[in-house]
């Protein structure tokens, strides 16, 4: 780019990046094939806004899933740079964009176009923990609760269920049998939860063959988690009231 | 997209499923007991082998023979023996589950990993419990000094 006139202090500059996606198209592609991008963009850009503009400038036929574009409805989970991240958290300038970027959909889950796989697998195992409130009580008014009683779930109650964490977990990798640290978290959610009253079914359900123990403690999931939650220590704290017998 | 899942009717609870003993909790258990003692077990095995006294190059025939005729000794080797190999062939067992995913080949991996470790315990439980210390015959310079007596 043509260096910026004087009077533009403070304007952010543009930069070619070199974006490389990972593209499929199951009605003509056998395999998937890495494509590269040259992008215009400023620091100030997310990797989602590198997307748009390659998908509304350059080649329409780009897929990939987004919705609120700002981290919280847990649609664009994707594999950038090897690492599972929201592309509408992840900033350009954090990036080393001498280099190019790679982004490819996330693993573990069957693929279905560009950077959009099945959920479904994700999803089946998150119902199977029974991710909502069973109390017997009817309370006339609501169901009161301690600040400290609060503050034991609360870590938890932040997942979005983007999957970064269940497709980034090597075990889950292996035959996909595994719940995942997704679903573990949304179970915990409950377990911990003082008003509710089905935690020895969460456990139970938890203390399978495909549940926790499964968990090789490899911090993958908490690593990728976009909402900073302690995956791995909450996926312990159940291994721990399961072995206690209750929450 | 088609499901086959069928819904239970709303407040169905949870049938609780007995499986008699869950082994993927047993085994979770046993990997982190089984870890702790034998980190102290290693370090004593190695620290009265390698540093106390002279140390390594005391390890010989009447050393080793010396230690296995004392019956703390055997007991400390036999635990050594069994909680460090069932620990590996576990950690084996897991790996085979994580990285081979045709049933067949799986199967032959189990009964394989299972066999070895048998074979290894028994034999080096019949070692460690069936060690003569002082072999009728042998050199009275290779043996440990508590032989004189018996020879
Ligand atoms: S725990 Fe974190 S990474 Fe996993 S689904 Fe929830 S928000 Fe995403
Ligand atoms: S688009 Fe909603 S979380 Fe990224």
């Amino acid at each position: 780019m043509a260096t910026a006139p004087a009077a533009e202090v403070g304007a952010v500059q543009e930069f070619t990046v070199t974006v490389i996606v990972r593209r499929f198209d199951p009605e003509v592609d056998a395999e998937p094939y890495w494509q590269d991008f040259d992008v215009p963009m400023y620091s100030t850009d997310r990797v989602l806004d590198a997307l748009h503009k390659i998908k509304w400038e350059q080649d329409g036929t780009l897929s990939f899933r987004r919705s609120c574009a700002h981290g919280i409805c847990g649609s664009d989970a994707m594999r950038i740079n090897g690492r599972n991240r929201l592309a509408c958290k992840t900033l350009i300038k954090d990036l080393d964009i001498t280099k190019p970027i790679y982004i490819e959909a996330i693993k573990g889950l069957p693929l279905e176009k560009d950077l959009i796989v099945d959920m479904e697998p994700f999803f089946a195992s998150y119902r199977q923990v029974q991710p909502f409130l069973q109390a017997s009580s009817k309370p006339e008014k609501e169901r009161l609760q301690s600040i400290e009683e609060r503050a034991r779930f609360d870590d938890t109650t932040k997942c979005i269920l983007c999957a970064a964490c269940t497709s980034s977990c090597p075990v889950f990798w292996t035959d996909g049998q595994y719940f995942g640290p997704a679903a573990i978290v949304n179970a915990h959610r409950f377990i911990f939860d003082s008003r509710d009253e089905a935690a020895q079914v969460r456990l139970d359900i938890l203390n399978d063959k495909e549940g926790v123990w499964r968990c090789r403690t490899t911090f993958n999931c908490s690593e990728a988690c976009p909402r900073g939650i302690e995956v791995t220590k909450a996926i312990s704290e159940v291994k721990a009231a399961i072995l206690r017998g209750k929450p | 997209m088609t499901t086959d899942m069928t819904l239970d009717a709303p407040r169905t609870p949870h049938a609780r499923t007995k499986r008699g003993i869950n082994w993927e909790k047993w085994g979770w258990i046993y990997m982190r007991v089984s870890g702790v003692l034998l980190v102290v077990l290693i370090f004593g095995h190695l620290f009265v082998n390698l540093m106390v006294g002279e140390g390594i190059n005391r390890i010989d025939f009447a050393f080793v023979a010396g230690k296995l005729a004392d019956p703390f000794w055997i007991v400390y080797d036999l635990l050594l023996l069994w909680l460090a190999l069932i620990h590996g062939t576990n950690g084996m067992r897991t790996i085979v589950n994580d990285y081979v995913a045709n049933a067949r080949v799986r199967r032959i991996l189990h009964i394989a990993l299972l066999a070895s470790t048998a074979v290894l315990l028994v034999l080096g439980t019949l070692v460690l419990t069936t060690f003569d210390p002082c072999p009728a015959g042998a050199d009275p310079e290779l043996v440990a000094s508590f032989c004189e007596d018996i020879l």
